[in-house]
């Protein structure tokens, strides 16, 4: 994701939803005597952020907890309003929604939250959630039932009349997960914003749910965010991966380039961090080079805002904010690291482990 | 700190809202029945007695209803609550300044020991459950459900008489001078025996049960698991750990019961014939004696405004999440 | 071996069956019987009384008999037939009160909870001044001044003064309810506002609602009794003018004390019941309230049911290891 004019992967594939600069500032509360002064503390949860969704595709968000990653979802959403930046919804600005604006656009985007527990409310069946979704984009039809167990066979939970008229709390996690998908569905969307959908899951149950999505992605042609935190699971799942570090998008590319290839030093570390059987089984299970942990975001670092941590860090780097640059090795593969400035010999590039 | 200062702001705010409330419901009774008692009585008023008698039921219509505010504000800053009409011609502030020493004494004692008291029973009851201690439960909540007065009643047909211990009136023996000596306060504590344990009785349900949810759930939380698991010996988990954050809610429940406890002692007073502002407000509303109502239900109020107050100020000692004001 | 906790987990059952089991809970059954009894002597109190409550007759000041099954007044009239007419006035009043406050209570509490801002916290100070006031000294004062005090009208008062707590309540859950996923996914799938507020959060404030209407019945309740004992009251009979006159006619310097027993016990009984049926509210929310005194017994009183422990037994049933 560049704010040039180089697609991520080459294709042509129609971009859905895009936004430019997204920025997210959350003021914060003043107390004592700060209620004195004229400035106004901010926390910089998402700075200049990029993001093209297209049709068919899977573009994953990697990040720690405190990134801006789940931000930068409920600002797509426009569950909050954008502090700068634009959205576009197939081409058009997308002004602040409220009202019938926000409903007509929620018809086209829709948001899967992380919670399975929480985002359906216990005192509903599912017969209910289901069938508001339908009703408020209109899309229910003459036949209601016949809709509602369409919708529950797209997400493989068959027969639907076993779980109509089902409370929340009568169902696992991944099945609740499963009516979460078919409410967003419901509304008939064209892109779907998945907020680390299976990390609440258990491990076995993670696989059947990320491939009931690629499997939507591909039949229904949606355009997927998936947020995670385990850059794993984007390599098997997404086909494109944007890696985020304290409100700035740091890497991006194809998935396997970003995770085979890593560039960015903190791309490196989370791989690294990454339990991996077969490094541990060639003995070069060493511990990763950067400690510490992220940055407060009311006051951010200068400059790159991983340099406190980064192991290649030099005077550049703690002064101004890196660009994203080019990465020869695959098209669309971008760092915004100064390793990679042109004019550094590619020597001083340091290699990269398996 | 600035818990504190909000706190403040809502109670002054409070109180100026109990104030403007006070001026606006004599202006709202019709037929002027203050009027016929003051024309009544005029002859043995003075002129600023009139006045203020005027000035407090905004008999004076030609002024608008501003100034008149204004004026009220004036007077009652001079501590005049104008004139009693049951207890002429002594003003209104002297009658009361007779009977709070009296309601403050029964309330505060009351509430403290019945605070005390029920959160100590509710800790033990929701610490031990499936012992006996659970059956305490539905009779103290038939004896909550029985009112104050009702058990004072009780309370005297049983327990006084000519030859018993307890008097059934007045809140020291008649004859005596109010003194600091032992003869005046002993006698005022056998007076104020039966009243105090009528209140206590009554509401000491309401503490136990509270304290008793909130132990209950606190003891499932897991800081009182770890804390059993670091091997404390049970008292210390259960005092310092779960009672502590159990009684918060209390702390604070504390302040609002307040009201309810100020009005069953009201209640109290008259049937024991306790010479606190229960008995005045009983003998004001007999006669309509607005003046009177009045002062007291507004000294009640400040009264029960800036015990709130201190509550709050226990509070912020006891949690500290408020104090960093999070 | 399997041992009962006493943390339970929420059985998953049928909407229905749910419902049911409320009833089935002792305290609630006992509540709903109790106040249901109540309602029907509201309803036939008048009818079934043996005599008019006012008539005066010969029997002046006497004792439990069989014509006068609770005795006679200082008028000779019948306390049997006032206990069963004035009934009605505390129930109308009770349940009246109880309605405007609940009412009330909803609309500013759950608006409250749900905007953002200063209408939010305006509310919330409104609220707060209004619980903060002691209650009964400004109904006193309030109903005083009335020129006319019907049932309906000392109804109203107690109905506009006492729904803070009710209001604070729910703007403490309404808030708490309100950041709940669930409600942010009903936004996302293009909710109305109005919608949520009904179909989302309130469904979830149903248990707080009503007991908050619970309370405030017991609340309206007692404090009629309180006006009509001070002197405040109605035309009509009703449990507090009962007592006000056993206490203006010195009943208890002459020994009679059956004017005013029958009075408080009933007064008390429906305290009861009402207070039964806010515990089965609460139970049935939050199972882990429920007194399981049962349970510890039943494996010998060696065992001690701790919070949240779970004592492991051997398969005898003898005292238990585990602590």
């Amino acid at each position: 994701m560049t704010s040039g004019s180089v697609s991520a992967t080459g294709t042509t594939d129609e971009v859905v939803l895009e936004a430019d600069g997204l920025t997210m500032h959350f003021p914060v509360r003043r107390r004592g005597r700060e209620l004195l002064s004229r400035t106004v503390k901010v926390v910089h949860a998402v700075d200049g952020v990029d993001v093209r969704l297209r049709r068919g595709r899977v573009t994953a968000l990697v990040g720690e907890s405190g990134s801006g990653k789940s931000t930068v979802a409920r600002v797509l959403a426009q569950l909050q309003p954008q502090s700068a930046g634009r959205i576009r919804l197939h081409g058009t600005p997308v002004p602040p929604a409220v009202g019938r604006r926000f409903r007509r656009y929620t018809g086209h985007v829709q948001m899967i939250l992380q919670d399975p527990f929480a985002s359906l409310n216990p005192v509903h069946t599912v017969r209910y959630h289901l069938t508001r979704a339908l009703r408020i984009h209109d899309h229910a039809g003459d036949d209601l039932e016949q809709a509602l167990a369409d919708l529950l066979t797209r997400v493989q939970l068959t027969p639907p009349r076993r779980y109509l008229d089902r409370f929340p709390h009568e169902l696992s996690g991944g099945q609740r997960q499963r009516v979460a998908i078919a409410r967003a569905l419901g509304a008939e969307p064209e892109v779907l914003l998945a907020d680390e959908p299976v990390s609440m899951l258990d491990v076995s149950i993670r696989l059947g749910v990320l491939n009931l999505l690629r499997d939507l992605t591909v039949r229904l042609r949606l355009a997927v965010l998936y947020i995670t935190h385990d850059i794993a699971s984007a390599r098997y799942f997404a086909d494109e991966t944007h890696v985020m570090y304290a409100g700035r998008l740091v890497e991006g590319g194809d998935s396997e380039t970003v995770t085979q290839r890593p560039a960015h030093p903190y791309t490196r570390l989370l791989i690294d961090s990454a339990p991996d059987p077969d490094r541990v089984a060639d003995g070069r299970a060493e511990a990763p080079t950067a400690g510490g942990e992220p940055p407060s975001l009311i006051d951010p670092p200068p400059g790159c805002r991983f340099h406190p941590r980064c192991p290649h860090v030099m005077a550049r780097c703690r002064a101004e904010v890196p660009p994203a640059f080019a990465i020869g090795d695959a098209d669309g593969h971008v760092a915004a690291c100064w390793l990679y400035a042109a004019g550094v010999r590619p020597a001083a590039v340091p290699e990269v482990a398996g | 700190m600035t818990f504190l200062l909000k706190r403040v702001a809502f109670y002054l705010f409070t109180a100026w809202a109990a104030v403007t409330i006070n001026f606006f419901i004599p202006r709202l009774i019709p037929g002027d029945p203050v009027q016929a008692l003051i024309t009544r009585a005029r002859g043995q008023l003075t002129t600023d007695a009139v006045e203020s008698l005027y000035v407090l039921f905004g008999l004076d219509k030609d002024e608008n209803v501003l100034h008149q505010y204004v004026r009220y504000w004036g007077q009652l800053l001079r501590g005049d609550l104008g004139l009693s009409f049951t207890f002429f011609p002594s003003p209104v502030s002297d009658v009361i300044a007779g009977g709070l020493p009296w309601t403050v004494g029964l309330v505060g004692i009351t509430t403290v020991i019945g605070f005390v008291l029920g959160t100590a029973l509710g800790t033990v009851a929701g610490w031990r459950r499936g012992s006996w201690v659970d059956l305490v439960i539905p009779s103290t909540t038939f004896l909550s459900s029985i009112p104050y007065f009702w058990l004072g009643l009780i309370a005297i047909t049983l327990l006084t008489g000519p030859d018993s211990y307890f008097p059934a009136s007045g809140a020291y023996d008649n004859g005596l001078v109010p003194a600091w000596s032992w003869e005046f306060v002993g006698s005022t504590v056998r007076h104020g025996l039966l009243p105090a344990s009528t209140i206590l009785v009554a509401s000491a349900a309401g503490w136990i049960l509270s304290m008793r949810n909130m132990m209950v759930t606190v003891g499932s939380e897991d800081y009182v698991t770890a804390a059993h698991a670091k091997g404390l010996p049970e008292r210390r988990v259960m005092l310092a750990y779960a009672a502590r954050n159990a009684l918060l809610p209390n702390v604070s429940g504390f302040a609002l019961a307040l009201g309810f406890i100020v009005g069953g002692t009201l209640l109290v007073e008259i049937v024991f014939s306790y010479p606190g502002l229960g008995l005045a407000l009983y003998q004001a509303v007999g006669a309509k004696d607005y003046p009177l109502m009045q002062g007291i239900f507004l000294i009640i109020t400040l009264s029960v405004l800036l015990a709130n107050f201190l509550a709050d100020v226990a509070y912020l000692a006891l949690d500290p999440r408020t104090r960093r004001e999070g | 071996m399997a041992v009962p906790t006493t943390e339970l987990v929420a059985v998953p059952v049928a909407p229905s069956r749910r419902r049911l089991r409320f009833v089935a809970n002792p305290k609630a059954a006992t509540g709903l019987v109790l106040m249901g009894g109540f309602v029907l002597l509201a309803v036939v109190g008048k009818w079934i009384a043996p005599h008019d409550p006012s008539r005066r007759s010969a029997d002046l000041m006497q004792g439990p008999s069989g014509a006068h099954w609770f005795g006679t007044t200082h008028l000779g009239q019948d306390i049997f037939s006032q206990v069963l007419v004035g009934t009605r006035s505390v129930v109308v009043v009770g349940l009246v009160a109880g309605a405007v406050a609940t009412v009330l209570s909803v609309l500013v509490g759950v608006t409250s909870g749900y905007l953002s801002g200063g209408g939010g916290e305006s509310l919330s100070a409104l609220s707060n001044v209004f619980l903060v006031i002691p209650a009964l000294p400004l109904i006193i004062i309030i109903t005083s001044t009335l020129p006319s005090t019907s049932d309906l009208a000392i109804a109203l008062v107690i109905g506009l003064t006492s729904w803070a707590w009710g209001a604070r309540v729910l703007r403490a859950q309404t808030l708490s309810l309100r950041r709940r996923d669930y409600v942010e996914a009903a936004r996302a799938t293009g909710e109305s506002t109005w919608r949520i507020i009904v179909f989302e959060i309130m469904p979830n404030l149903t248990a707080v609602i009503a007991s908050g209407f619970v309370s405030t019945v017991i609340f309206a309740v007692i404090s009629e009794i309180t006006l009509a004992f001070i002197g405040v009251s109605t035309g009509e009979w009703n449990w507090g003018t009962i007592l006000f006159w056993a206490q203006s006619q010195q009943a208890l310097a002459q020994g009679a004390w059956w004017w005013f027993v029958p009075a408080g016990l009933a007064i008390a009984l429906l305290g009861t019941a009402l207070s039964l049926l806010n515990f089965g509210i609460d139970e049935f929310v939050s199972p882990r309230l429920r007194g399981h005194g049962g349970t510890g017994r039943r494996y010998g009183r060696a065992v001690r049911m701790r919070v949240g422990f779970t004592p492991v037994l051997p398969a005898d049933g003898s005292r238990g290891a585990g602590r």
